[in-house]
């Protein structure tokens, strides 16, 4: 196979590089935190999260904190898989060259 | 094409630093609680000595209990005092970075650090309790190198490097007891500044 198509498509935007890189190193993240750090807008947020979370990527739990409801996400074990060999693969191209 | 690779590994890698640790500690607030370690120091040594006191030596000397009133109050204004510049200067460094001071990170961070600490706080009050005077000042740098090294993974990696120190300083206290006033200013006073001096030149 070649080393471009090892390339996962899924992750081809910066806001979905940032999404999977901070999950990787965390546990759940709440909504409030995620957008802070990408520094984007909710819709945005909540579009990323959703196709993500299509793909199998990423797990999302709703609960209440009080009369509030909190969302928080979390990489699945799939998602993990995925984003090590997307991480490969931009290592091997660049080192390829 | 390969730029937009590149690009995207470091922003990966950014991305995953931002978020496991927290980086809003300032240096200055490392000198400035040096600083005032320094002075603290300076007015415990005059108290016990205006008192007949000589602190120097394992000679051993009665403190009275007026005197024990005003060195429990001069530490207990230094720790609020340095607490409160600590946290002044760590929220000035996140509003100018645009990061939030209250989040999972820095609770974490905070947790890691005061179990630790408060744990060493209360051994402390237990050796004054059973009045091993000698014991507290390096009991005190025991226990913050220790905190120091486990809220480390949460920040900085020097504030590691702070936590071994004051560990080294603190067991050689543990040997040469009626010391421990010069073994505290070095230790909360002269590496404070030392720590606080790396980090402005590093991380600005």
């Amino acid at each position: 196979m070649n080393v471009i198509e090892s390339l996962n498509k899924e992750f081809e935007s910066r806001i979905r590089l940032g999404i999977m890189s901070v999950l990787l190193v965390n546990d759940w993240v709440d909504f409030r935190e995620m957008k802070e750090m990408l520094n984007i807008t909710d819709g945005n947020l909540a579009s990323h999260i959703s196709a993500l979370e299509k793909s199998g990527y990423v797990e999302i739990k709703k609960e209440f904190v009080g009369k509030k409801p909190k969302t928080s996400y979390r990489v699945t074990q799939s998602g993990r898989v995925a984003f090590n060999e997307h991480l490969n693969a931009l290592e091997k191209l660049i080192k390829g060259k | 094409m390969n730029d937009k690779h590149h690009e995207d590994l470091q922003h990966i890698r950014s991305m995953m630093e931002r978020s496991s640790r927290f980086i809003s500690l300032s240096g200055i607030s490392g000198i400035i609680a040096g600083i005032i370690a320094l002075i603290a120091s300076f007015i415990a040594y005059k108290l016990i000595k205006s008192n007949g006191g000589d602190y120097f030596g394992n000679k051993h000397i009665n403190l009275l209990g007026a005197l024990i009133t005003k060195l429990i109050i001069t530490s207990l204004a230094t720790l609020v005092i340095a607490i409160f510049f600590g946290i002044y200067f760590t929220i000035q460094k996140s509003k100018k970075n645009n990061l939030t001071i209250w989040n999972s990170l820095s609770k974490k961070l905070l947790t890691s650090l005061l179990i630790p600490l408060i744990a060493g706080g209360i051994f402390c009050v237990a050796l004054f309790y059973h009045n091993h005077l000698g014991f507290i000042a390096p009991s005190m740098l025991i226990f913050y190198g220790l905190a120091l090294m486990n809220a480390s993974k949460y920040t900085f990696n020097d504030v590691e490097y702070l936590g071994y120190c004051e560990l080294v300083l603190g067991l050689a206290a543990l040997f040469l007891v009626g010391y421990g006033l010069i073994f505290w200013a070095i230790g909360f006073g002269l590496l404070h500044i030392i720590y606080g001096f790396v980090m402005q030149k590093k991380y600005h």
